[in-house]
């Protein structure tokens, strides 16, 4: 099976987000830099699939130069290829992000097609259905259980307390959540082979979309200092309290 | 007819309480249509009625049965062209935004999914508040498209309906689809025993990675007994295995809305944040006072979860 897996470098935010003065991104001078839970999850089904059935894993993202530090987490966590469309560090929005992947796509084998089902900072949940569409591909979202089956795949996911599962041919594309398994590890060799491993690079072309931010900002909200009831057990009195208080205690 | 059309999802026969979040903020764009999938003699029309919607396009089984996301984006493609809608708009669940997004990529427009605030200006602008990093940020945007298509945050937005019931007109719709709208739907079945769910818990006990290790719940599941709630965890305790994924807290995890979220051995990293952030009540237990949980949390004990938990669960049975 031959697998793309696409990832997306986002600041780690910790503890703390915030903003650059000119409100256009987040302010990453003490933050590193990372892939989304999701994508983690995206990166360890597609190794576990080309280890029980063969093939490649090949792992793509669109981002800055800077970004070949994420394809090379991947490439350690067993990914054998990696695809780098570097950006100017402009924003390419959610159409223009299809239209990339789709011509990697198009230039390659592939059978199967991950992502995560939705990019932490941006959060358009809808990539991988744009690019599904770019390519007349069938497409399932927000999937927790992925089996391959004779020709297909077989996605699962719950909502409001109900299973769905949906049955598509391949090639398919196909967005998943953590949980779908437990990423591992890197290993040391892993990492030794991803430090000397190419990556190949080439540059997609930028389009405006209809759709333009002009500033982000932190919500004023609730954010306030806890009151200290105390220190250890001696606090405890004061919590029940409170909680009395709160007609949480029936 | 141009108001806007809204997607209205049912939840055991009533409209889901996020799809009508979607039809209070959509009053604001113009009349309401909303879209139901069901028997038209299951529509809650009274109920949409008494949320403004003016007209109800029922597409029914023997047109289209069950979940097919392209299929129900294509029918949505179809009214909004019928209707003249200036908007198409879904709640920001699972399903409203894979929809939306099929939609988007079926017209070829934007979509922005988990809006607070949308705002005609004119001619094809509409200016929007959408949510980044699941709420922790907002993104201010403007949307150019002959047709504005979003999903609504439904844990920002409020559920309130109409000051007075509209007159309802229930129109059977027969779509027009394309064989390769139907290649991809859902198979239901009942899922898993979950228990009480954590995402509608009235009380939320959290552990972290203070607890320390797979076998630390046992105190927190007895706690969490006593209040009548259930135990939650952040990522650290999922990815250490300590915990199944179900019971995470967080952006990746499950979003929870209790009265009252305790929060023990948690650091409160901005990941944790999105998913107890709406939360009614905090309070965090943590040896460390510079713990970013603290500035999220209304009241907080210094000092370790194993001594002050026990104490807790002794009070608690003592009154």
């Amino acid at each position: 099976m031959e697998i793309l897996v696409c990832v997306k470098r986002v600041p780690t935010v910790g503890g703390k987000i915030a903003v650059t003065p000119d409100g256009q991104e987040v302010d990453t001078r003490a933050s590193g830099f990372s892939i989304s839970p999701h994508e983690e999850c995206a990166v360890e089904e597609a190794v576990q699939i080309t280890e029980r059935a063969g093939g490649t894993v090949s792992v793509l993202t669109l981002g800055p130069a800077g970004a070949v530090e994420q394809l090379r987490g991947a490439l350690a966590l067993g990914a054998h290829r990696a695809v780098l469309l570097e950006t100017d560090g402009r924003e390419f929005g959610p159409i223009a992000t299809a239209a990339a992947i789709a011509a990697e796509v198009r230039s390659g084998n592939y059978d199967l097609v991950l992502l995560g089902n939705e990019a932490a900072d941006t959060g358009d949940y809808q990539v991988g259905v744009r690019l599904a569409h770019q390519l007349g591909w069938p497409v399932a979202t927000g999937i927790k259980n992925l089996s391959v089956t004779d020709g297909g795949v077989v996605a699962r996911r719950e909502y409001r307390g109900v299973e769905e599962a949906y049955s598509l041919p391949l090639p398919a594309v196909v967005t998943v959540k953590e949980g779908i398994n437990l990423p591992r590890y890197p290993s040391l060799p892993g990492r030794l082979r991803a430090k000397r491993a190419a990556v190949e690079t080439s540059a997609p072309a930028y389009a405006a979309e209809g759709l333009r931010k002009e500033a982000l900002r932190v919500p004023e909200s609730s954010k306030h200092q806890a009151e200290v009831l105390g220190e250890g057990v001696d606090a405890v009195p004061a919590l029940v309290r409170v909680l009395e208080e709160w007609g949480v205690l029936s | 007819m141009s108001g806007p059309l809204v997607l209205v999802e049912l939840d055991g026969g009533a409209p889901a309480d996020a799809s009508l979040r979607a039809v209070s903020m959509a009053r604001s764009l113009g009349d309401v249509s909303a879209v139901v999938f069901a028997d038209s003699a299951a529509v809650p029309a009274g109920q949409l009625a008494a949320y403004g919607v003016t007209d109800v396009y029922v597409i029914e089984p023997g047109s289209l049965e069950g979940y097919a996301p392209q299929a129900w984006a294509r029918t949505l493609a179809g009214l909004a062209r019928e209707t003249g809608a200036t908007a198409v708009l879904a709640a920001g669940t699972d399903r409203g935004n894979e929809v939306l997004a099929h939609l988007g990529a079926i017209t070829g427009q934007p979509m922005a999914a988990n809006c607070t605030l949308v705002t005609p200006d004119g001619g094809q602008t509409h200016r929007l508040v959408r949510h980044r990093w699941a709420g922790l940020l907002l993104e201010d945007a403007v949307m150019e498209a002959p047709v504005a298509l979003f999903t609504v945050a439904t844990d920002s937005v409020a559920n309130v309906s109409a000051e007075t019931p509209s007159a309802i007109q229930v129109h059977v719709h027969k779509p027009e689809l394309a064989e390769a709208d139907l290649t991809v739907r859902a198979v239901e079945s009942p899922a898993g025993a979950g228990g009480a769910s954590l995402a509608t818990a009235r009380v939320v006990v959290g552990g972290g990675r203070g607890v320390g290790g797979a076998d630390g719940f046992a105190p927190l599941e007895e706690l969490a007994g006593l209040l009548g709630g259930v135990v939650g965890v952040s990522r650290v305790v999922t990815s250490e295995g300590w915990r199944p994924h179900k019971q995470q807290v967080g952006q990746t995890g499950t979003k929870i809305t209790p009265e009252l979220y305790l929060a023990c051995g948690i650091s409160g990293a901005i990941q944790h944040i999105a998913g107890c952030a709406g939360a009614k009540h905090i309070v965090a237990i943590n040896t460390d006072p510079g713990a970013p949980i603290l500035s999220h949390a209304d009241y907080a004990i210094i000092g370790d979860l194993h001594q002050i938990i026990p104490a807790l669960i002794e009070a608690l049975q003592a009154r």
